[in-house]
């Protein structure tokens, strides 16, 4: 099980909200080339270690946020709404 | 070329049981050479296999398979066995189905009983639109020669009369997708079969032994890596390798590999769990699986019942199992079975999966000279093992992307040209 520390809703159970995966700057779309637009859409770094991800708490307030997670242990640190 | 193994026969089998005499090992542990024609990194089945086929069918043994650990203790050692073909796309019907050929004669050509048990394989549908996608799925698989057809309610009983298909149920099976040729393979075989198979050719197959790095000269990115770029070898926990080739089959960990050659891949790992019940006495004939109910169950010769689910919401590298997956499963197979719920759980376990945005894999050469990659596998890779060694085998040989294998490329998703197989494959196993 991951705790997740929703902002507003508190500790939550990952089941409750929705890992929307890394976060990936995107790019301005109307001058954007497709190759860099297709980049954005499904380039991921994917690495075993501290990543920063972006949550929805579907099952509570419907914010999005970003935390920073360890993905080789899944340990959770800062938290911010965005 | 055409090498055997030394054979298994009931007559070998005769003379070791009188003689107490040792079997000879299925493959050795070689000293490792300071270079190879081709390094290929995993050795699951997609590594063993790719080894495999590149000395059978090429001739090119100056091979090495490297892995971290020991050779199948990854996907292939934990995935639920299970085989078919019946995909959604055209690209993916043709590539399974060569798979499927070559699971069909494999036990003669490695010489190693594979346990193939072809017992029919059903896809349930609880909805009308999931029978719409069975009815799509039936008639792309019947175009390509393929064993597929839509069945009812009663007819699924007939098949698994285990199942529940009364109508007032919460998830009703209103019919299926019948697939005969699908069914369950002994998967630790298939990969002896081909470690053994690689190893007469001598091929070095290099256990505990972990790539650091890929050394690559001459590319866009930082330290010369990247696009553009040559390949010129690996660094391993055990010294350094040049080659010219180097081959990423490592699954989960494809991510990790490929940065080391400066070649983002559009992958994302997640875990997959698995559970066991213990051993009864065989009732289930067939694989079923059920997409709405996200699980499927087949039995073992054993007797015992093996159950997948779909991949974990949330990507990680962490294998532990969840209370949260028992839980689930527990509640959609009593859904499918009810007269099962006294029976309990061995255990559980998890493995790696390498998603794609579509649920396709990504195969063959990629903008760096040299280093291919067979990643992307997700919760499929398993059936595909053969196939994608036997095509991957080719590309290397020739240079150029194997037919099969050509909408695979790593290109279609700067070209957004993607093969989406998600209605087949997202649970479909």
């Amino acid at each position: 099980m991951i705790v997740v520390p929703c902002p507003n809703c508190g500790p939550r159970n990952s089941g409750d909200l929705r890992n929307c995966g890394e976060l990936v700057p995107r790019p301005d779309p109307s001058t954007a080339s497709l190759v860099e637009w297709r980049e954005y859409l499904y380039m991921r770094k994917n690495p075993a270690d501290w990543v920063t991800e972006t949550w929805y708490c579907r099952g509570g307030c419907r914010r999005y946020f970003t935390i920073e997670r360890n993905t080789a242990t899944n340990e959770i640190r800062g938290q911010e709404a965005s | 070329m055409g090498k055997r193994p030394p054979k298994y026969s009931a007559g070998a089998l005769i003379k070791h049981g009188l003689t107490r005499g040792d079997w000879p090992r299925m493959w050795r542990r070689p000293e490792m050479r300071s270079s190879y024609d081709v390094v290929i990194i995993g050795g699951g089945l997609h590594g063993l296999a790719t080894a495999y086929y590149l000395a059978e069918n090429h001739g090119i043994t100056n091979v090495a398979v490297v892995d971290k650990g020991y050779i199948g203790g990854g996907g292939s050692g934990r995935n639920t066995a299970i085989v078919r073909s019946n995909y959604l796309t055209p690209e993916g019907v043709a590539f399974y189905d060569r798979s499927l050929d070559l699971y069909n004669t494999m036990a003669t050509d490695l010489n190693l009983n594979i346990m193939f048990s072809k017992r029919g394989h059903l896809t349930l549908a609880h909805t009308d639109s999931a029978l719409r996608t069975m009815h799509w799925r039936a008639e792309v698989n019947k175009l390509q020669g393929i064993d597929s057809s839509v069945i009812d309610a009663q007819e699924v009983k007939k098949q698994a009369p285990s199942l529940d298909v009364s109508q007032n149920t919460r998830y009703p099976i209103l019919g299926a997708l019948h697939h005969p040729p699908g069914g369950i393979v002994r998967h630790d075989a298939v990969v002896w079969g081909y470690a053994r198979g690689a190893d007469v050719h001598d091929v070095h197959i290099l256990q505990e032994t972990e790539v650091l790095d890929i050394m690559v000269e001459g590319g866009s990115g930082p330290g010369g890596k990247g696009a553009g770029g040559k390949v010129t070898g690996v660094k391993t926990s055990r010294g350094d390798i040049s080659a010219p080739i180097v081959v990423n089959c490592t699954a989960g960990w494809a991510s990790l590999i490929s940065n080391m050659a400066g070649v983002p891949l559009p992958i994302t790992t997640h875990p997959l769990q698995a559970a066991v019940t213990e051993p009864c006495k065989v009732f289930l004939p067939t694989v079923v699986v059920s997409g709405s109910l996200h699980v499927y169950v087949s039995q073992t010769d054993r007797g015992e019942l093996v159950f997948g689910a779909s991949v974990d919401p949330v990507g990680t590298y962490r294998v532990n199992g969840t209370l949260e997956f028992t839980e689930e499963l527990a509640g959609h197979v009593l859904e499918l079975m009810p007269g099962i719920s006294k029976m309990r759980l061995l255990r559980q376990w998890s493995g790696l999966c390498d998603m794609t945005p579509d649920y396709s894999p990504v195969m063959g050469n990629t903008p760096v000279e040299g280093y291919l990659v067979d990643v992307g596998w997700g919760t499929y890779g398993f059936k595909a093992g053969p196939v994608a060694g036997e095509t991957l085998a080719e590309t290397i040989a020739t240079g150029r992307n194997a037919d099969l294998i050509s909408a695979f490329g790593i290109e279609r998703f700067t070209e957004g040209d993607l093969v989406g197989e998600k209605g087949a494959a997202a649970v479909g196993h």
